[in-house]
């Protein structure tokens, strides 16, 4: 190896390293199956072949706790049609995670992302951070935040559309 | 085109030096949104006397006219 090579293997090396580091997970990837995402509690439920939405929230996070009721809400309208809602926290002490689960009560699956590998995984670029993945598995749309009706709205559309979708 | 030996090795060092110490990028010296839990706490603002500097700047407000500019709302959990 001569000089100029080395030089191109070392700055080729440094410009690497953040794509090393894990890309984000975005629309049109694969998400990571949850089945093998380590969650803590309950088995995730089976989405082979179903339209999922997986939110990604905290105890501590304020507009994660406003959006728990429009969870609900979707549940209620869309779960008769096949819809799966899977809420990950990412709570690290699990004592606020199991009260803001008593306290909401969820209809929908929740689970805690206990050592924080899923959402590593994701690489959520705010909290709350939904995806809303095909029945390909595939990410469609990404709702970094919760802007309350706004984001309500936005998210029974979509699922409807991909609701509306055949199975591949 | 060759380079001295002692600039190549200056080069890699500050290069893979960079590379692996978090400073390439800005993301990677970022606390990540799902790791502030901490800094989401109450305890972690460091306003201890909301009522007393809700009073401070209205007495600013009133005198200069102008409000603002004095951080954000809410603690550290950066949501939304």
């Amino acid at each position: 190896m001569n000089n100029t090579e080395l030089l191109s293997f070392v700055v080729g090396l440094s410009l690497a390293t953040p794509v090393l580091a894990g890309a984000a997970v975005g629309v049109g990837d694969l998400f990571p199956p949850l089945a093998s995402a380590g969650l803590a509690g309950k088995a995730p439920p089976d989405t082979a072949g179903k339209v999922v939405l997986v939110d990604f929230w905290a105890s501590w996070c304020a507009p994660c706790k406003a959006s728990f009721p429009a969870y609900s809400r979707l549940n209620a309208e869309f779960a008769p049609r096949g819809l799966v809602i899977v809420a990950v926290s990412v709570d690290e002490n699990p004592s606020a995670y199991e009260a803001f689960v008593r306290r909401f009560d969820p209809p929908f699956f929740v689970a805690l992302d206990k050592g924080q590998n899923l959402v590593r995984a994701v690489q959520v670029p705010t909290m709350p951070t939904s995806y809303l993945i095909d029945r390909a598995g595939r990410v469609r749309y990404a709702h970094p935040g919760f802007r309350g009706a706004a984001t309500e709205q936005a998210l029974r559309k979509e699922i409807e559309a991909l609701l509306s979708e055949k199975t591949p | 085109m060759r380079y001295p030996a002692k600039l190549l090795l200056f080069a890699a060092l500050v290069a893979v030096g960079g590379a692996f110490s978090g400073c390439t990028t800005a993301q990677a010296v970022r606390v990540k949104p799902w790791e502030r839990g901490l800094l989401a706490d109450p305890t972690m603002d460091p306003n201890r006397d909301p009522l007393a500097t809700a009073m401070l700047e209205h007495v600013y407000f009133s005198r200069e006219a102008a409000e603002g500019g004095r951080g954000v709302g809410g603690a550290g959990c950066g949501c939304n």
